[in-house]
């Protein structure tokens, strides 16, 4: 299969905003349960252990009309809730058994209550995530949390999971993960060949296809990929950062990389490369999970920064790894955690002189004009004094 | 000003003494100076007092310099000042408050410079935007920062997992954290002793709150009842001062149920009370008065408010216990209101709603403020379904006045009272 029949299929799955491929996952046994997430990470894990396919929910895009969802909340609120309550009330959710609502916000967070008001028969559970990062402190209540969670899904589903179970979940998500990271470092290497806009695609995919059929499509890009060319621009290379909840539409990427940027890394989706390195499967599982998020998982304004100098560290790195040679803050419009976070990073890359643009968004925005002129313009600068 | 007694406004003691107390801890911070007092600053909800106290540090409350600041009407410069060095306007306007009031010098409201913070106590109950708050503030001080963690009550409880999790953060970061930066030594009785008196002063608190179950209401319970919470929400609780303050107070209260009086406005008695609400939500403070006063000139009192347990739910039954104070200190700062879950936050407005025999249900929404704003919609829905009296929703800003519209405001609160004589099936009477 070439790149194109693959990002097809990828992009016939986003824009399947009835879920279709996960409703035919779940239609094929009755047994089967479905449990929806939201961003920015769930230790998706513990659903795939329990037999379950963990959903991700980004939103409605810029496809839907929101017509309820509106009525939940005032003007100044991000729109990512808005749209997926409109999901909800429209019952392109109703195949979903248990929604799963991360501490990333208030938001979020005041979602996860609204869901149990509004849809009282599904299993609904906050996921608090350790903002302390010491083992026998954060670590040891974030798997009790993990603990409790899976003691939902078991409820759920009718059925135990072991701990053998829950190391081969985690070999399977290693794998992914894996895979992942290896597209992130093509792309950085030869951005030409990986436009965002597929890479973004394929991991939208990894949203509603079982992680198994995912690497595969992973593999099979990877393979694609390397026999395929693709011609190289003059762009210059760019860092995308604020964008870890609510999506952009995906024109919005395409509209950067048209306008002189080759995109070198991003905080689109995260859960597939939240945790940074592999989860190792010899120790008890939930210690595993733990452990790797509370020392190998990417940094994002929803975590707290432990020290001063901790702040924007992470994308210092991926700065210099990636010779970066701009960062573009693309944040939510009234996004609290990205936009409180973003003086602190403009602060840190500016005293490595490492120039930036900011501007919001939201996952319906239309239009594209003034996004592609500010990169433009930015992009410009970045090859006129570089 | 027909509705209000033509008596000239006597300041009655307790409100003398809140005064006092309050600007005698903005002295304590402009001479830490001279009193080589060490400063903590750290979050109103959750706060943890009683243990600061132990410390002998001097407790700054950067919400508490916004609310003065707005009061005086100086938080808009202060601001437009944040915004123009690079905070996004649709950020907690707390927050650039508190940004600008740096830049421009830091001034307290006595007039004098605010100390640097020896320390950030960052206790994290009930708004995700504090983390960020302070991850700023530790950006321009480079203090040391203590962060204490308190899991949201996402299931409507507060689990085992949850309450050990705060009570070794407080073992193991907050008290080493704080005997260090203080050089003073953890001494747990007198932590009890404080415990002991912060139960004190909350049983008069949650009388005094429940006394506007009486009909005339003595008090209101939203836009009076934020004078109350004053010492006890900030750096007094667990003290003497606290206690007597809320003894004298009681006192007063009991003393204008005795004579069947309303509550004392800004420009007297009130004694028209024709409609009892409930309201969610913040008060507007750059505009507070005239806010209060477009309630008061039309009848209506607030008898209950989910904004006055934002330092804790104490009506509801909790109480700091001197016999295990870490714990009690944990289910404390669980236990506030922002940190309960959305079916929470509706259940007790619905309980409100009925203990306080309320004629309606009012959302004041913040824009500032998601961990209040996100879902009050769907909160006044269920309300009024549970209820069957009617809400009403308006949206104002905690300290920005350019989100405060008198005129929108008014209108909207005019036709909301109509709407509730409506309901109880007469026409509105003509304003006496
Ligand atoms: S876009 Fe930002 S504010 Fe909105 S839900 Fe996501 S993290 Fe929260
Ligand atoms: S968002 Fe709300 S609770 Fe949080 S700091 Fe601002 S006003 Fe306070």
């Amino acid at each position: 299969m070439s790149t194109a029949d693959i990002i097809k299929r990828c992009e016939a799955l986003y824009e399947d905003l009835h879920f279709s491929a996960s409703r035919e996952w779940k239609a094929a046994d009755p047994g089967r349960k479905v449990i929806g997430y939201m961003p920015v990470y769930v230790p998706v894990e513990l659903i795939h252990a329990a037999g379950m396919l963990p959903l991700g929910i980004m939103g409605g895009g810029d496809q839907m009309e929101v017509i309820h969802g509106d009525a939940y909340y005032q003007s100044y609120i991000c729109r990512i809730p808005r749209s997926t309550i409109e999901l909800g009330i429209a019952k392109r959710l109703d195949f979903v058994d248990g929604m799963l609502f991360p501490s990333i916000c208030d938001v979020i967070r005041n979602l996860s209550g609204m869901w149990k008001l509004m849809f009282p028969d599904t299993y609904v559970r906050y996921i608090d995530v350790p903002q302390n990062y010491k083992d026998d402190i954060g670590g040891l209540f974030y798997q009790q949390e993990m603990r409790e969670l899976l003691e939902g899904l078991e409820e759920l589903s009718g059925r135990k999971v072991s701990d053998d179970d829950l190391r081969n979940s985690i070999k399977v998500y290693n794998e992914n993960r894996a895979l992942i990271r290896e597209i992130y470092k093509q792309r950085s290497a030869e951005p030409w060949k990986i436009p965002t806009a597929e890479l973004y695609l394929l991991a939208r995919a990894g949203m509603v296809l079982p992680v198994e059929e995912h690497s595969d499509m992973l593999r099979e890009y990877l393979e694609a990929v390397a026999i395929e060319d693709k011609p190289k621009r003059d762009n210059c290379r760019v860092i995308i950062n604020g964008s870890f909840c609510e999506q952009p539409p995906l024109n919005l990427i395409k509209s950067i990389e048209m306008s002189g940027c080759y995109i070198v890394d991003d905080d689109y989706i995260q859960v597939n490369r939240w945790l940074k390195e592999d989860v190792p499967t010899d120790i008890n599982p939930f210690q595993a999970l733990a452990s790797a998020f509370l020392h190998h998982s990417a940094d994002t304004a929803a975590k707290y920064a432990e020290t001063e100098e901790d702040v924007g560290k992470q994308l210092l790195e991926s700065i210099r790894e990636n010779r970066a040679e701009g960062v573009i803050f693309a944040a939510p419009s009234f996004c609290d955690p990205a936009l409180l976070w973003r003086p602190m990073l403009a602060d840190k890359i500016s005293e490595h002189n490492v120039p930036y643009i900011s501007f919001k968004y939201a996952e319906n925005s239309g239009q594209m004009a003034p996004i592609r002129e500010q990169a433009g313009t930015f992009a410009d600068s970045i090859k006129l004094w570089s | 000003m027909s509705n209000q007694a033509q008596t000239e406004v006597i300041k009655e003691p307790s409100m003398i003494m809140q005064k006092e107390l309050i600007a005698s801890n903005y002295d304590a911070l402009t001479s830490s100076g001279e009193t080589g007092k060490k400063v903590v600053s750290t979050f109103v909800p959750g706060n943890l007092n009683e243990l600061i106290r132990c410390f002998d540090l001097v407790n700054n409350l950067p919400e508490i310099n916004a609310i003065n600041n707005g009061m005086r009407k100086k938080s808009g410069g202060m601001i437009m000042d944040a915004e123009k060095s690079g905070h996004s306007e649709d950020v907690c306007t707390y927050v650039k408050s508190d940004i600008g009031m740096m830049s421009q010098g830091n001034i307290a409201p006595n007039g004098k410079p605010m100390p640097r913070p020896d320390v950030l106590l960052l206790s994290y109950t009930g708004c995700y935007t504090f983390m960020k708050w302070f991850e700023l503030l530790r950006h321009e001080y480079h203090c040391p920062t203590l962060m204490l963690q308190v899991p949201y009550q996402g299931d409507g409880k507060i689990t085992r997992n949850m309450v050990e999790y705060v009570v070794k953060q407080l073992k193991e970061v907050v008290i080493p954290g704080l005997e260090e930066v203080s050089g003073v030594k953890f001494d747990i009785d007198r932590l009890r002793e404080m415990m002991k008196r912060s139960a004190q002063a909350e049983d008069d608190l949650v009388w005094v709150l429940e006394s506007a179950k009486h009909k005339p209401s003595p008090i209101d319970a939203y836009f009076g009842a934020v004078y109350y919470m004053g010492p006890i929400f900030t750096a007094f609780r667990g003290t003497q001062q606290a206690v007597d303050y809320y003894k004298v107070l009681r006192k007063e209260i009991q003393a204008r149920i005795d004579k069947g009086q309303g509550p004392i406005t800004p420009e007297g008695e009130q004694t028209d009370q024709r409609y009892r609400l409930v309201v969610e939500g913040p008060p507007n403070w750059t505009s507070f008065r005239e806010f209060w006063k477009l309630f008061y000139d039309e009848g209506a009192v607030v008898v209950a408010s989910t904004y006055s347990k934002v330092g804790g739910l104490y009506d509801q039954g909790f109480r700091h216990s001197p016999d295990n104070p870490l714990e009690s200190l944990a289910e404390y700062c669980l236990g506030c209101y922002t940190n309960n879950n959305m079916p929470q936050r509706v259940d007790l407005i619905e309980q409100y709603m009925n203990e306080y025999e309320a004629d309606g249900f009012l959302t004041n929404s913040i824009k500032s403020c998601n961990s209040f704003a996100a879902g009050e919609l769907l909160m006044m829905r269920e309300i009024e379904k549970r209820t069957g009296k009617p809400g009403a929703f308006i949206e104002t800003d905690l300290v920005d006045p350019r989100y405060f519209s008198h005129a929108n405001v008014k209108n909207r609160l005019e036709s909301y009272f109509q709407m509730i004589e409506q309901r109880r099936g007469g026409s509105k009477p003509i304003a006496a």
